[in-house]
């Protein structure tokens, strides 16, 4: 059984809890947000349980690493305080589950790229950004064998995630991968800030993909062009579990020369792509989700973005279209670097026409 | 040589007819799990003379003539059971005319759904008319005959209560025209004209249908799916009446299956909202979700599972991939709403109990006044024993239907029997003469809704 390493006694003597009063779904006043946490630490109910839209923000507000966001997950769970509707939870956990047969597990002995539950998404990983790089596995019907399921931590069911991750991590061990490229950052979250909350061993060295871009890149050097476009970057909720690796989003728009536009919604205070708030029970959450979406996205506008950069997909799909009808262009950031470079990513490609 | 073949090979021409075993045999079987059963010769005719030739060649040789357009009715509805001519009606394939001002399409008996929507996306982008989930190689035509439902059945009801007109071939080989065409006044109405709705529903044994004329429908810029889940099977009904009620969707499909998972004892309630802006989106998105079901959500007992732009058809299709050999049939039914807990606790029985993946699907009909409700088998077709194990749970859910007061949808044979079976006599006695009246050698499609 693994237990979240949570300290109490360091938010007892926090001095201003901005786990809570940083949050931009709450609206919390410091002593308030000191007696909630620590109500919540001592297991007992909290309207925070009831507010929270598991933005997963409260992980980097919290400047000790000592897991708000994990612990409120635990306690929702722990008091059947569940965001989303119970239909909605039961689907969830069933995505989850593999059905298509076993994995096929070949010994790789070198680095791996894991797409976790996006194998239809092979074709982002191509060009010379990815020479010499094994997929862990493309095949679309053996995908959930691959997935990290840190998305349970928005259906309030960390039970979930604890049950299956040790098998998933097995999984990918039995490969023997030297490093593991984590396509997406909620799997890099997983096996590096949710793995450490819990004391899970980790049997390879987990690597952000915008890390392994920046490398690459770095490598790559002389057949970068400077793109000369207006970016912003649409930052994933489970960006929140690794925000050092956050700063590469810079880094590499830096070398690729793309302006990275200030906005107000940025960083620390970005928006998310609210596609889990839309079904959640709390009155008004369908529409809450249109008001976060156009707030983002008139923001991005203001800020005279030209392009809209993603790392998730789920991002992707909710954001995608939306910004594409006022004008501006979405991409994976791994395409972005690969047009850098010279090359022409389908997408890319389509988008233009 | 021949001589019924030389006289097709007369009227079709050589290169459209055959009576070659490896020809026939693609025509001796459905892809459902019915016995196959080879014709004698299959005839691909061009026009309406040739049919009316063809059609006198066989009572001159009481020899039975099966209608055939896409041959996805799975049910054995096209399959020759007393051997004879195939028709394959596949070359009548002219889309005639499309009104726009007045919304029908007049099509000749072999176009296609998947042909008429691509014409109209490409030509008329305001109009669309109710696509079934059958292939796009489904005909209108063969729709209409067994009163199939497409994805305007909510609002409009059976694709057979979108006829406008017909031309049929009676089995004396005559052409006669029903509706407005029959006055020569263009093909806009199927009414006021004295009611002569005895070919609808028949499977061609009453005639065989030519030319059509099919309403059409505004088609709005935005079409997409939003998606309710609920666990409690015991909601559906009571949520798909709200739903209804506020008159602001075109389908509504309500579907459980174990595979995939996600879909395993849940019931997503897929609802297809259609509008020229995003403001006319988010009202009717407001009031069906927030609105109508709003309860349900804050409840916890009910999901909003988002809106997804673009027409996903429904892909029952998908479940023979369950089981290898890519087989799948499903006993189509005509239900009241309300019984939608017991067709899925019953189907899901019946599934289990002949190791299938259960998959069950329906369609409301109208505002609600009915379902098609879809229970749907996987088979391997390499493997006699799960097409035995298929049929045999087709046909315990066949006795299903009739039991929980339903009405079987374009039954096969076992189907019919328990249906004539349970016929009200003055009602049988009225479907055989009609029958013996308008086909009394028994020559088209015979077999099929044969009242004795």
């Amino acid at each position: 059984m693994t237990y979240l390493k949570f300290d109490t006694e360091t938010c007892i003597s926090c001095p201003d809890t901005s786990c809570l009063t940083e949050c931009q779904h709450i609206s919390i006043e410091r002593d308030v947000a000191h007696n909630e946490i620590l109500k919540i630490a001592r297991g007992e109910n909290s309207f925070v349980l009831h507010e929270c839209v598991t933005c997963y923000a409260c992980e980097e507000y919290c400047p000790y690493g000592n897991h708000p966001f994990y612990l409120i997950v635990e306690r929702q769970e722990a008091l059947g305080i569940t965001p989303q509707p119970s239909p909605l939870v039961k689907r969830a956990i069933n995505i989850g589950i593999p059905f298509r047969g076993e994995p096929e597990i070949k010994e790789i002995n070198g680095p791996v790229i894991n797409l976790g539950a996006f194998s239809q998404l092979k074709y982002l990983i191509e060009g010379k950004l990815f020479e010499g790089l094994t997929i862990i596995s493309d095949d679309e019907r053996k995908m959930f064998h691959y997935f990290c399921q840190l998305m349970y931590l928005h259906y309030g069911k960390i039970s979930v995630i604890k049950e299956r991750l040790l098998k998933i991590i097995d999984t990918i061990a039995r490969h023997r991968p030297t490093e593991v490229i984590c396509f997406h950052d909620e799997c890099f979250g997983a096996y590096t800030s949710f793995c450490n909350a819990y004391g899970i061993t980790v049997p390879f060295q987990p690597v952000h993909l915008f890390e392994y871009l920046y490398t690459r890149l770095n490598e790559l050097k002389d057949l970068i062009k400077p793109l000369g476009l207006k970016v912003t970057y649409q930052r994933p909720c489970s960006s929140r579990l690794s925000p050092d690796k956050h700063r590469y989003v810079k880094k590499i728009f830096d070398l690729i020369g793309a302006e990275y536009v200030k906005r107000e919604y940025s960083e620390q205070n970005v928006l998310c792509c609210a596609l889990t708030i839309q079904g959640q029970k709390k009155e008004g959450s369908r529409r809450l989700t249109l008001e976060i979406q156009k707030k983002n996205i008139e923001d991005m506008k203001r800020a005279g973005a030209e392009v809209c950069v993603f790392n998730c997909p789920a991002c992707f799909d909710t954001l995608g279209w939306k910004v594409k009808e006022i004008g501006i262009k979405p991409v994976f950031m791994s395409d972005l670097c690969r047009v850098a470079i010279g090359e022409s990513p389908v997408d890319w490609k389509e988008s233009d026409g | 040589m021949d001589s019924i073949y030389q006289k097709l090979v007369d009227i079709v021409g050589e290169e459209h007819v055959s009576n070659r075993p490896e020809e026939l045999f693609i025509y001796s079987f459905d892809l459902g799990t019915a016995e196959p059963k080879s014709p004698d010769y299959v005839a691909a005719p061009k026009t309406v003379e040739e049919i009316q030739k063809i059609v006198r060649l066989a009572n001159e040789h009481t020899v039975p003539v099966v209608p055939l357009g896409g041959g996805l009715s799975l049910a054995g509805l096209a399959v020759p059971i007393k051997g004879g001519i195939i028709l394959d009606l596949k070359r009548m394939d002219t889309i005639i005319e499309v009104n726009e001002r007045a919304r029908y399409a007049v099509v000749e008996c072999g176009v296609s759904q998947g042909q008429l929507t691509s014409y109209l996306e490409q030509h008329y982008p305001h109009l669309t008319h109710s696509e079934p989930g059958a292939p796009p190689a489904a005909t209108i035509a063969g729709n209409i005959m067994i009163h199939g439902q497409g994805d305007l059945a909510h609002p409009y009801g059976f694709s057979s209560d979108m006829v406008n007109g017909l031309e049929i071939i009676l089995p004396s080989g005559d052409m006669c025209r029903i509706g407005s065409c029959a006055v020569g006044a263009g093909w806009f109405t199927l009414h006021p004209l004295p009611d002569a709705g005895i070919f609808l529903g028949w499977y061609g044994t009453t005639g065989i249908i030519t030319k059509l004329s099919l309403k059409l429908f505004p088609s709005k810029k935005i079409r997409g799916t939003g998606t309710f889940v609920v666990e409690d099977e015991r909601l559906v009904p009571e949520i798909i009446y709200k739903i209804t009620h506020t008159q602001l969707c075109e389908d509504i499909i309500a579907y459980s299956s174990a595979i995939p998972p996600f879909a395993s004892e849940l019931h997503h309630i897929n609802v297809n909202i259609a509008a020229d802006s995003e403001k006319e989106l988010e009202f009717k998105q407001e009031i069906i979700w927030d609105d109508a079901l709003g309860e349900y959500i804050r409840k916890g007992t009910g999901g909003y599972n988002g809106f997804v732009r673009g027409l996903q058809r429904p892909q029952i299709s998908k479940t023979s991939d369950y089981k290898k050999g890519g087989g799948f049939e499903y006993v189509g039914a005509i239900m009241p709403v309300e019984t939608y807990p017991h067709c899925y606790r019953k189907g899901r029985e019946i599934s289990e109990k002949h190791s299938i993946p259960y998959t069950i699907t329906g369609r409301v009909i109208s505002a609600a006044h009915a379902m098609m409700f879809a229970w749907t088998y996987a088979f391997n077709r390499a493997d006699p024993e799960t097409i035995r194990q298929a049929r045999e749970a087709l046909h315990e859910t066949d006795d299903l239907v009739m039991e929980l007061g339903g009405v079987i949808w374009k039954p096969g044979l076992y189907g019919q029997k328990l249906i004539i079976e349970r016929l009200d006599p003055m009602t049988r006695s009225l479907m055989k003469k009609i029958k013996e009246l308008l086909d009394p050698r028994g020559i088209i499609n015979p077999g099929n809704w044969e009242i004795f």
